[in-house]
């Protein structure tokens, strides 16, 4: 069997797509790279639609190599990836809903996103009925056709439907149990409720408001999300961002997993009915987010980050403040680690539930704790090293079990990683004021960029096609949920209903980044 | 666990620590919606968030509130697990037309009477996403909102006045 580079050296880079090269291949190669996913060489980082094509981001391990292969759609079609597959599943029924390219030979062909509510379909696509023509959102008029989910037959089954609206303060999503007794034998997931049409609205956009439009991916993430963003359009336009500003944004970066890491032990606690925690922690998590305020003037740290640089000062003043939140967070730690692992009722429930076995975590390629909590050692701070990273020191825990205990295992210890590393940062980042270099219209052709950048919840893939007048032309953002949200129907096979809480909390996949 | 529990007993408490003077306000707020509350609510309101497509910020901003800081709890309001035991609907996001349907429903669960608070800059008009073929444009498309608050997110402060001014509101009725 070829390897990847004997697949890709045969056709030539296109030109401006930066840093990893994107090539158009054939359908045959498609397939060679298929094969190449199915056997466990590579992983998939990505596969997402555009006008008259598709488009796969690969990473090759040892060393990590990322690339880039695009294929036009004859007839609007394309040999289905998710046939051989599965991670690539979802992202084909997402491919057919947003552009129409058939994925041919695919075995899942049910609608994901698109759940018949829209005016229109393909809205990035061919747009049947055309914009203008366009009838009254079904909604309004009609209850449209049931969601086929899969048929589960047995002897004592019972089925428990739960969502879109949750009994909690949760994002919107079904989750189709199949259970018997109290064992749950099935799981069967349907999202796509907060689909708002980003891409859509990306398209056309000015590079402000596609940047803003980036940083409301994902709430939770939106440091992380912006910086991919911006990573990618800087790659695309050829932009260097000052050191100083590489440094800041880094720092953001690792406040906002410190916040959710920290949010999150607590909450995952409490589904295990142990309050304690979540209140501990949750005061933690506000001091964070009001250190964020006070040094970047947004509690979340929105829009801080811009396509160029940053849109918010930082100085000494800023920097002091969170020297004194790590000096806080640094001195409430150890306590909370002892009580999680001295509570013998609370691992009862955390050890050995929710297990994601070392395989599946592996094929799906899932990022983040979901990932290294299975055995998975990736970090794209570490492997793919974007800068400040590269120069930073910082250790990346991979644990082996699997279960819930060890995903909360991996945020405790990613949590002493991210306090690290902002003492390095602080310690060693050249004093920054307003760092702006606005990227200019300035090119002569569209260019093309790629950035894969490290959230707290794992790779978040960004891909760019700016237009010679520096607006976007087509912009996919790829959460790495569509990596994990899969995995937790096997995860929670054979656990409890009522565990499921626990567990899904223990993996908090975004839904609005998935569904976008 | 022990000595958390012992120091617990000795620490002064966190929720918002005596008024600093840059604080005095939100303070200030915080008591008159105690009385607004009882005024209108008998000492009590029920809240069911629903979050019809929002990028979840607004979420993580109304999960603060319940945080020892803000324990919004203490003035008689609290989260209800089910849009029946819920006297308000705190409704995020520019509504998804993937959710417009499940929202009505929610509201029509409801009893009456109900108010509806719409919070974040999406939910009043759609936003950042206004004019996308995938959403409504803003929570009053699709059921009667009494009050917005914007912010994007909402901070929790915010989040607090702005119910305080859906009492006043109900006063004047």
């Amino acid at each position: 069997m070829p390897n990847l580079s004997e697949i890709l050296d045969a056709f030539p880079e296109i030109e401006n797509h930066r840093p990893w090269p994107r090539r158009l291949v054939d359908a045959a190669s498609w397939r060679a790279l298929t094969e190449l996913l199915a056997e466990g060489e590579i992983s998939l980082l990505g596969l997402w639609g555009d006008a008259g094509h598709v488009h796969m981001a690969v990473l090759a391990t040892e060393p990590w190599s990322i690339a880039v292969a695009s294929l036009a759609c004859a007839n609007g079609k394309f040999p289905s990836v998710g046939r051989h597959h599965a991670p690539a599943i979802r992202l084909e029924r997402t491919i057919h809903d947003l552009f129409g390219h058939e994925a041919s030979g695919a075995v899942d062909k049910r609608p994901w996103l698109d759940h018949g509510r829209w005016r229109l379909r393909a809205p990035l696509g061919q747009q049947t009925p055309p914009l203008g023509q366009q009838t009254p959102p079904l909604g309004e008029r009609t209850t449209p056709p049931a969601y086929d989910f899969v048929k589960n037959i047995g002897e004592g089954l019972h089925q428990i439907p739960v969502g879109p609206v949750h009994a909690g303060i949760i994002e919107p999503g079904h989750f189709r149990f199949t259970a018997n007794g109290e064992t749950i034998v099935r799981l069967e997931e349907r999202l796509g409720y907060v689909h708002k049409g980003v891409e859509g609205l990306m398209a056309g956009a000015p590079l402000a408001r596609a940047a803003r439009l980036a940083a409301r991916c994902s709430g939770d993430s939106t440091v992380a999300c912006s910086l991919a963003f911006s990573r990618a359009v800087e790659a695309a336009m050829g932009v260097e961002v000052l050191a100083g500003a590489v440094s800041v944004r880094a720092l953001m970066a690792e406040l906002e997993r410190l916040a959710n890491h920290i949010g999150d032990i607590g909450a995952i606690c409490n589904d295990a009915a142990f309050a304690l925690m979540l209140a501990y922690c949750s005061v933690l998590r506000e001091r964070i987010l009001r250190a964020c305020y006070t040094g970047f003037g947004h509690r979340l740290m929105m829009d801080a980050i811009v396509p160029g640089g940053l849109s918010v000062d930082f100085g000494e003043n800023e920097a002091e403040v969170i020297r004194q939140l790590v000096a806080t967070v640094r001195l409430a730690m150890p306590q909370l680690i002892e009580l999680y692992d001295d509570t013998a009722s609370l691992q009862d429930r955390t050890a050995g539930s929710g297990v994601l076995k070392r395989e599946l975590a592996r094929r799906f390629a899932c990022g983040g704790f979901v990932g290294r909590g299975s055995g998975r050692s990736f970090d794209a701070r570490r492997d793919v090293a974007y800068p400040p990273y590269d120069r930073l020191s910082f250790d990346v825990p991979v644990l082996q079990e699997g279960d819930v205990n060890a995903r909360v295992w991996i945020r405790i210890k990613e949590v002493e990683q991210s306090l690290g590393l902002i003492e390095q940062i602080l310690t060693s980042a050249p004093s920054a004021g307003r760092i702006n270099a606005e990227p200019r219209a300035t090119q002569a052709c569209a260019t093309e960029g790629l950035a894969l950048v490290e959230g707290f919840r794992g790779d978040i893939l960004a891909w760019v096609r700016v237009a010679p007048d520096a607006t976007i032309e087509r912009c996919h953002l790829r959460d790495p949920s569509w990596f994990q949200w899969p995995v937790l129907e096997a995860a929670i096979e054979g656990n409890i209903v009522a565990d499921f809480p626990l567990c899904n909390k223990s993996f908090n996949c975004s839904y609005s980044g998935h569904d976008l | 666990m022990r000595d958390i529990l012992l120091q617990s007993i000795w620490r002064t408490p966190l929720t918002e620590p005596r008024p600093p003077a840059d604080d005095a306000e939100s303070l200030e707020l915080r008591a008159q919606l105690k009385q607004g509350v009882d005024a209108f609510f008998d000492g009590s309101l029920s809240i069911r968030q629903v979050d019809a497509g929002s990028c979840n910020g607004c979420e993580l901003e109304i999960h603060a509130l319940n945080n020892p800081f803000y324990d919004l709890e203490r003035f008689g309001l609290k989260f209800v697990a089910s849009p029946r035991h819920a006297d308000l609907l705190l409704v995020t996001g520019p509504v998804t037309e993937n959710m417009r349907e499940a929202l009505k429903r929610t509201y029509d669960a409801t009893p009456s009477p109900k108010w509806v608070v719409a919070a974040g800059a999406c939910a009043l008009d759609g936003g950042i996403y206004a004019g996308s073929y995938a959403c409504a444009g803003g929570v009053s498309e699709v059921i009667p909102v009494d009050l917005h608050i914007p912010g994007c997110p909402p901070s929790p402060d915010l989040l607090i006045k702005g119910l305080l001014a859906l009492m006043m509101k109900g006063r004047r009725r």
